[in-house]
């Protein structure tokens, strides 16, 4: 069997164990050239999108949901099959037996569930509720352990968005290995591993894992029942590009309808399936426009995946996106490029199928990238605003050449390091809150443990910083545990059977903290160490408001003296994280990064020293403060290029809007601005970058005329947005945003 | 020891991608002579002493803070704007003798008004001129920007007995300097110079309005109507160049 599907290989220990990395290194043909080789859309790909256009313009219609199965269970073999159009489909393969329906999925919780279906006019089955009176789920679980102050502390927005009532999503299975190595021989090796462990002592943390592993097989079986149910036997490896894509599609379903996950990203696919498509090019069996067919047709099916989730979740994140993240590019650990002729592929989908938010392609920048595919990716970004770029030189020595990036920012080693997700802390109210000896600032309620406000009229920069760091220790305290007794539910009653599957037994595991409001903080400390601010208290001597005078320097103009609080702020909390131990010891880790949650974070929010009203939206990840930005794009790029990746190794996320006219003239000189742009972005040791090449004019005549945009895409935070899925409000604040227009 | 140069900053742009090639560094120099009726930065008019909100910067420091950001300024450089780069002679001179020290591309753009001496002794260390030509007849030129267009034609004779490359730049108002006889006359001008490269286009557009509104002064130009993109690509075709304005 093996001899076929790896005939003309080269050799390496991938051979011999589980390493797909080394496969790849041995294998794959670097590309250099330009994008003139890329095929069009075929008549089949158009007709097929044709279709599925008119599915995602009805689901838009039916307000976002398209049909609702309550009665059935989603899992891998729950559905019969289901297809777009079946006699002309090339990558089969759907989440449940209709193109947009969508299952439920009640092991994150029941409430959610239960109030999903309702939200869209159903309601979930006698038959459904009926099997989970008896089942604990993972929301069940969390809240029986949450203390009074974890639940006072999420109530009142200080630590928002945990995965406490949904999957937690982020983990990204290695479903490149489904193709590889066929599932029967992942099962040879988990078996093996099973083995090796039940000769050491039996201590909890080792039959949890015999456990983890028996669920792992279990369902690596179901997977292969999953594929047989539409006519392929996944037991053994893919013999050519076609069954590379569909096996590996395989693995990906597979998990998605096992897992309602936050993020449930693709990994680092489109080199690894070069090397299936180099070969049947070679072997003359595949032409260039069949290749770019099994693209365009995977890429369809990616963007048919779906969630059940609740109207306040998509409010949240603008939509109901997946973040079905691809990472592409890179370069590799002895200096040749890991673009190919699939990464080209890949972005193509973006022309041929039009724009869209999902996939979530993520360029891996490195300064060696080929210089054509720096313009190619440049010309992406300008013609669909559909991509994001994350610095593959500053996580390449973190995570060597076979990382991904999960949802937005999260690099970890695939199919090796997983993460429990774990959302953010606002740290422009644990200034408020320190000020208010542990109130909240917006109900007065007492969240933290009391101590006496700050006394006096004028703020005094080191006596807020004193206060500060009493309530720093009781956040970072208390948002540690609650992401523990999280993580520890989620494995106890929602563990991602499949996707575990596809790791290494051994898996090193992140905690990932987060923090918003992190400009607000920067830019209010600034206030109050350059400016003047005099506080205004209410009758119960609550700390509500702030009269603010002077100049003070605001964060994203390039200014040393407030982006150094900035950084400093980021280090201490991070600091104070790593105080408390987590659970199954993963290793802390921080991000800077809503999402779009930006909106939410402001709206539990009060008044903040700089300027900026309570309720008003927080600028998105570490973005400057709308408009503060007084000296030009470039120098808000260096504020946030200052962010140290050493702390915040889950990803510092930055969205840059600018107008076309300001990057050049001419198409040419507008490609290569942007090239020289994100060089010298990445140059300085930034990590992340959204990119959004449009007019302010048409975000508001999409505002205004929703029907003349239907596929506008926009990048806000970490990953891309139809623009009619946001909210208005969210709409409203994506216009407010800094549009670098000097010209 | 010679003494401290200073300029009059009226500020700073860390990303202009349309004033000179690639990605660029623009400095806006306090204090012009002309009054240009479509002038888009007034508040750069008033010369230093009046103008309070302008800052004072040596060329050290202006170059140490142009430096930050070199690594996106690769295949561009910094540009010297204003304002009129040229009433402040020998600190734009002393600061691209600094910028031509660290490698730098300089570029001066400028309305060619000024004293030729001390001009020469800046395009020694200037890379390339972006001049506006404006109008196509002396008589235009003094009613509409004050001054003499035959000050900026020696200029740019200047440039061109330096071998110093030069962008003209011509900005079309419709129904003021935009009839066929303008045009041709405004190309026959710039391309009567052996160092042109670059004949750029470019449209009269409105958006300074709030600026005139805000300092309190009328906008000479508020009845005319902003320039479309079309008219700019039918004179560039009339004219023979290039999209984008490149000398074919």
């Amino acid at each position: 069997m093996m001899e076929k599907a790896w005939e003309n290989f080269k050799e390496g220990v991938w051979m011999d164990e589980i390493n797909v990395r080394d496969f790849i290194q041995k294998n794959y043909t670097p590309y250099e050239g330009d994008e003139s080789f890329l095929a069009k859309a075929t008549d089949r790909t158009n007709r097929l999108m044709k279709k599925l256009n008119n599915l995602l313009m009805i689901e838009q219609q039916m307000g976002g949901v398209f049909d609702v199965d309550t009665d059935t269970i989603m899992s891998l073999v729950t559905y019969k099959p289901g297809y777009l159009d079946k006699d002309e489909e090339i990558i089969v393969g759907l989440q449940t037996d209709k193109p947009l329906k969508r299952g439920v999925n009640p092991f994150g919780g029941m409430r959610m569930t239960r109030e999903a279906c309702k939200a869209y006019g159903y309601e979930l089955s006698e038959k459904v509720e009926k099997e989970f009176t008896f089942r604990t789920t993972h929301n069940d679980g969390v809240f029986r352990a949450y203390t009074d102050e974890i639940k006072a502390a999420r109530h009142c927005g200080i630590i928002t968005g945990l995965p406490d009532a949904y999957g937690r999503g982020r983990i990204i299975g290695d479903y490149r290995r489904v193709a590889l190595y066929g599932v029967d021989t992942l099962i040879r090796f988990k078996k093996a591993d099973k083995e090796r462990i039940g000769h050491e002592v039996l201590l909890q943390d080792n039959i949890r894992q015999l456990e983890e592993l028996y669920q792992q097989i279990h369902f690596l079986e179901l997977l292969k029942e999953m594929a047989k149910m539409y006519g392929y036997d996944i037991s053994r490896p893919a013999q050519n590009a076609r069954e590379a894509v569909q096996w590996l599609y395989f693995g990906y379903l597979g998990a998605i309808k096992e897992q309602n996950g936050a993020a449930m990203s693709l990994g680092r696919t489109s080199t690894f399936l070069d090397i299936y498509f180099e070969r049947d090019l070679k072997a003359g069996i595949l032409t260039e426009s069949q290749a770019q067919e099994i693209f365009d047709d995977f890429v369809m099916k990616l963007r048919m995946a779906r969630h059940l989730r609740t109207p306040e979740y998509n409010e949240l994140f603008g939509g109901d996106p997946m973040w079905i993240t691809e990472s592409i590019g890179g370069t590799g650990e002895d200096g040749r490029t890991l673009v190919t002729k699939s990464s080209f592929r890949i972005l193509n989908t973006l022309y041929n199928l039009g724009p869209s938010a999902e996939p979530n392609l993520t360029v891996l920048w490195s300064e060696q990238l080929p210089e054509k595919f720096k313009r190619f990716v440049a010309k992406v970004s300008c013609d669909t605003d559909a991509i994001q770029y994350e610095n593959d030189d500053i996580m390449r020595p973190k995570f060597g050449d076979d990382y991904a990036i999960a949802c937005c920012v999260s690099a970890m080693r695939v199919g090796k390091d997983m993460q429990f997700f774990g959302a953010r802390a606002n740290l422009a109210k644990l200034l408020m809150m320190s000020l208010n000896g542990g109130r909240d600032e917006k109900s007065g309620m007492q969240v933290a443990p009391a101590h006496e406000p700050y006394q006096g009229e004028y703020l005094e920069y080191d006596k807020v910083l004193e206060l500060m760091d009493i309530y720093r220790p009781w956040l970072a305290k208390t948002y540690v545990s609650a992401m523990n007794i999280i993580h520890y539910m989620h494995d106890k009653y929602a563990y991602e059977k499949l996707q575990m599957a596809l790791h290494d037994t051994d898996v090193h595991r992140f905690m990932a903290f987060g923090i918003a409001g992190m400009s607000v903080l920067a830019d209010s400390l600034s206030a109050i160490k350059y400016g003047k601010v005099r506080v205004i208290r209410d009758e119960t001597g609550l700390i509500k408001d702030f009269e603010t005078t002077g100049d003070f320097p605001a964060f994203g103009n390039d200014d040393d003296r407030v982006d150094s609080i900035a950084a400093e702020q980021v280090r201490l909390f991070y600091e104070e994280l790593k105080k408390n131990p987590t659970y199954r010891n993963a290793e802390h880790t921080l991000s800077i990064l809503t999402i779009t949650s930006n909106v939410m974070y402001g709206k539990k929010t009060g008044n903040t020293p700089d300027g900026r009203k309570a309720g008003e939206p927080f600028a998105p990840g570490a973005n400057p403060m709308h408009n503060r930005e007084k000296n030009g794009a470039l120098a808000s790029l260096n504020s946030v290029a200052k962010l140290s990746y050493d702390v915040c190794k889950d990803g510092i996320s930055n969205t840059f809007s600018i107008v076309p006219g300001a990057l050049g003239k001419t198409e040419e000189e507008r490609l290569s601005n942007l090239v020289a742009i994100l060089g010298g972005y990445f140059a300085r040791k930034a990590h992340h970058i959204n990119v959004n090449v449009l007019n302010r004019e048409t975000l508001i005549d999409a505002y205004e005329n929703p029907e003349k945009y239907p596929n506008l895409t926009i990048r806000v935070s970490g990953y891309a947005v139809n623009f009619h899925k946001l909210s208005r409000e969210q709409q409203r604040e994506v216009i407010q945003r800094t549009f670098h227009e000097a010209m | 020891m010679e003494d401290q140069v200073y300029g009059y900053i009226h500020s700073f742009q860390s990303l202009g991608a349309v004033d000179g090639p690639g990605v660029r560094y623009v400095i806006f120099m306090q204090g012009c002579p002309l009054r240009c009726a479509y002038c888009h930065n007034p508040d750069t008019w008033a010369m230093a002493g009046d103008a309070p909100a302008c800052q004072k910067w040596t060329p050290e420091d202006v170059v140490q803070r142009v430096l930050r950001y070199k690594e996106y300024l690769k295949n561009g450089g910094v540009t010297v704007s204003g304002g009129e780069a040229l009433m402040q002679p020998e600190f734009v001179e002393k600061l691209f003798s600094l910028l031509k020290e660290n490698g730098m591309h300089t570029a001066l753009d400028t309305s060619g008004v000024g004293d030729l001496k001390a001009a020469a002794r800046v395009l020694k260390y200037t890379d390339l001129v972006l001049a506006d030509l404006k109008f196509s007849d002396t008589g235009d030129y003094k009613t509409y920007c004050g001054a003499s267009m035959d000050q900026v034609l020696e200029f740019l004779r200047l440039t061109e007995s330096m071998e110093v490359p030069v962008w003209i730049r011509h900005v079309v108002v419709p129904g003021l300097n935009d009839s066929e006889g303008q045009i041709r006359k405004i190309g026959e001008i710039a391309k009567s110079f052996k160092n042109l490269t670059r004949l750029e286009i470019l449209p009269f557009r409105k958006i300074c309005v709030t600026k005139y509104e805000e300092m309190g002064i009328e906008f000479p130009l508020k009845d005319y109507d902003a320039c479309s993109q079309e008219e700019i690509d039918r004179i560039e075709k009339m004219l023979g160049l290039a999209p984008g304005g490149y000398v074919r």
